[in-house]
């Protein structure tokens, strides 16, 4: 749904004043508590330094910036800017509509860094160019790919033949670049396949000696389109998908997704749904964590922690199979709910899980946490301040341990997030060392999180009864015709969620994991954006990495715990 | 900000006890040789397991290879009416669908074929959810192995269940 009429002023909230008479088309208060303007290119770049410096707006977050199509429409594309300000708590989405002959609106990287890799994505998926960009490329395609993929009318069936030379270098990379002082520099590819990146992860460095003096990096060898294959599926269908995000932490992505289109339904999943919704998130922020330390300690030539905190996972991934049916895919959050209710062994399994994991985590705590060799590996490393990273779009324990103590659970609470008493782990330096310690701090509030919850863990049912959203329960589908056909009609027709929009953001376990959802009121949505954390966190790694070593490299890729699967989506 | 609890994590420069290294080597060491007399003597925190000659026991709601299960006469209670093929997020399900000469009313229908490829196929059981005759469950089976490409499209033959029901390693099914 897009504003199109022009309000008149006496109908604009107070927040629209700071903007010069005429450079904002319409101002609207959306449902999901963002403050929605719609500016025509002109004026977007004023609108937005106004946005981030006037002290009263102070919108230092750029989220994500994303193309929508709509063919039917005079123009034809949408650009959104997702703003949010940490100080204030609120939250803008800008939108500004362009024409298909002529989608060009001028680039936000001067006013926020994060803005670099968002913009380079919704010109490579929808063609937007944006004037004034350092290095307007492709992305997450191939750069011998043609045309748009998100855009409508893109046949996704095309296939395009790449040939040998189109392999993808810097441009700096292939020059020669003799030092005087020194040897030529080298140029060396870090990865994609290699064991210390953890993923396709490739990034192209220039070596001088053994220091880096440029790095660049290479994604989208696991983009798997989740975002134009959603929109050719129905609503509860996406929740498989978004599993295979962050793949180390599933339940989080699809609770995430369920939260976000519950929201445009405008219902809420049952209070016991949310309980159990809330402690397999936190268990799943566990083993993330512990799958992110582990790689980053076993990189560190520290192996003996890497299997402590994979009995850690092991154990939680069995609960989650227990309740779910499956183990790193467990597709159990549903839109309304839960897909089914928790095993009625489920709170003895959880109280043998607080037991246990903390001793796993005070085993790694001594080995590592007061170990000189770990501390002098990693304090000043990867050193990153608040200030920076927040500009590069940092969210979650990475910014954490920049001293930024932002968190959306405790900044935006959802599901019930503000009831449960925890602290947000801070660190000042910035450093990895920083990072280890605030992700092993989270583990532990983690736990205490779920404790809480499970002391409280309410009886009823796990999913709506709103036979619009939610499956009608099988015995009734077998023997009752009015269950049958609301049956029929949800699998056949899919979700009727109503036509409009909708930016559900969540506590990942990398940081702000965002889902910004459109609606054409159809059984299939519009449009799906991810805003996956670790995309804005992971192009501030080449600057992080000029000047350093190729040992810090790896010791810093570990610690930003950049996942390829939400990172190509 | 609004103000928000938070803890200090920071841990200040390395103190005269760590930076000699010998107090955090020692505890290190009790740590390890902790688990290794543990585990050596106790098997007490022995994580693996050895497979393939020990097993994970796994719940009975594990997605596991997919049952067609049949009526008391032994024909599917399938009746090919897509509604798996349509919850399917992968697209791996094919139904053609026939009349059904035996039935007892008129204008049944039947698969003729109904093939899944294993090999899209992602476990996630909607297609359990999706079926409003409980034709279709899931088993435990999950170590499937292909020599070629065209082995892991299964059809009704391979899919059907063999015996009693109660004999099949049930995983997945409604109810559980």
């Amino acid at each position: 749904m897009t504003v199109s009429s022009t309000e008149s002023p006496t109908q604009r909230p107070p927040l629209a004043d700071p903007f010069p008479e005429g450079s904002v088309a319409a101002v609207e208060q959306a449902a999901d508590g963002h403050t929605v303007l719609t500016v025509d290119r002109s004026h977007l770049l004023d609108v937005l330094r106004r946005l981030r410096e006037k002290p009263e707006l102070a919108c230092d977050l750029l989220a994500d910036v994303c193309g929508v199509d709509y063919p039917d429409r005079e123009q034809r594309f949408d650009v959104v800017y997702h703003l949010g300000s940490l100080e204030h708590g609120h939250r803008f989405r800008v939108k500004v509509p362009l024409g298909e002959d002529d989608p060009v609106v001028p680039s936000a990287v001067g006013i926020w860094k994060a803005a670099d890799w968002f913009e380079r994505e919704a010109f490579d998926m929808f063609g937007i160019r944006f004037q004034g960009h350092p290095d307007l490329r492709r992305i997450l395609t191939h750069e011998a790919f043609h045309g748009h993929p998100l855009r409508k009318d893109y046949d996704p069936s095309q296939r395009w033949l790449l040939t040998e030379k189109d392999t993808m270098a810097p441009r700096w990379a292939t020059e020669d670049q003799p030092d005087d002082e020194h040897m030529d520099t080298v140029v060396l590819n870090l990865g994609p396949s290699h064991p210390a990146t953890h993923g396709t992860l490739r990034t192209v460095v220039r070596l001088d000696g053994e220091h880096i003096v440029k790095a660049e990096c290479e994604i989208g060898y696991l983009h798997r389109c989740f975002e134009k294959m959603s929109e050719t599926h129905g609503w509860q269908q996406v929740i498989p998908y978004t599993d295979r995000l962050n793949y180390c932490s599933s339940m989080i992505n699809g609770v995430g997704f369920a939260l976000t289109v519950e929201k445009m339904l405008g219902i809420e999943a049952p209070p016991r749904a949310q309980v159990v919704r809330v402690i397999l998130s936190e268990l799943s922020r566990i083993m993330d964590h512990a799958v992110c330390l582990g790689a980053n300690l076993v990189d560190l030539g520290a192996l003996t922690n890497f299997w402590y905190f994979f009995q850690i996972r092991e154990e939680i991934y069995g609960l989650l199979e227990k309740c779910a049916g499956g183990r790193l895919t467990v597709s159990y959050a549903r839109i309304g709910g839960l897909a089914h209710d928790v095993p009625a062994d489920f709170e003895d399994e959880v109280r043998k899980l607080l037991d246990s994991i903390p001793k796993f985590l005070d085993d790694v705590e001594t080995l590592v946490t007061t170990n000189r060799i770990f501390r002098d590996r990693t304090e000043g490393v990867g050193v990153i301040s608040g200030e920076e990273a927040l500009a590069w779009g940092w969210t979650g324990p990475c910014l954490r341990a920049s001293g930024i103590p932002y968190d959306v659970r405790k900044a935006h609470p959802y599901m019930g997030y503000e009831n449960y008493d925890f602290e947000v782990p801070v660190a000042t330096t910035g450093d990895t060392y920083a990072r280890y310690l605030v992700r092993m701090e989270e583990m532990r509030q983690s736990l205490r999180i779920v404790r809480q919850a499970l002391d409280n863990l309410p009886d009823g049912p796990v999913i709506t009864d709103d036979h619009h959203v939610a499956l009608p329960p099988k015995e009734k589908v077998y023997t009752e015709m009015e269950s049958l056909i609301w049956h029929f009609k949800l699998i056949f027709e899919g979700i009727p969620v109503p036509a409009g929009e909708a930016y559900g953001f969540t506590e990942g376990a990398n940081g702000e994991l965002g889902y910004y959802v459109v609606s054409d009121g159809g059984g299939k949505p519009h449009r799906i954006k991810v805003r996956p954390p670790c995309f804005a966190i992971y192009q501030a790694f080449p600057k992080i990495l000029e000047g350093l070593m190729i040992p810090d490299a790896i010791a810093i890729l570990g610690s930003l715990n950049i996942i390829a699967g939400e990172l190509d989506r | 900000m609004k103000n928000v609890a938070t803890v200090n994590v920071d841990r200040g420069p390395i103190p005269w006890t760590e930076r000699i290294y010998l107090g955090p080597i020692v505890r290190g060491l009790g740590v390890t040789l902790r688990h290794f007399l543990r585990n050596v003597f106790g098997k007490r925190d022995v994580a693996t397991i050895e497979w393939p000659e020990v097993k994970r026991q796994y719940s009975e709601r594990l997605r596991g290879r997919h049952i067609l299960t049949t009526k008391d006469d032994g024909s599917l209670r399938c009746v090919a009416c897509y509604m798996c093929e349509t919850a399917c997020p992968a697209n791996c399900i094919t139904i053609v669908a026939e009349e059904d000469p035996e039935a007892p009313v008129e204008w049944e229908k039947r698969p003729l074929l109904y093939e899944i490829d294993l090999l899209r196929c992602v476990f996630c059981g909607f297609c359990v959810d999706a079926c409003p005759k409980e034709a279709i469950i899931m088993s435990r089976q999950h170590e499937m192995a292909f020599s070629e490409r065209s082995e892991a499209v299964v059809g009704i033959e391979e899919l059907r269940q063999k015996g009693p029901i109660e004999d099949e390693d049930l995983g997945y099914r409604p109810y559980f």
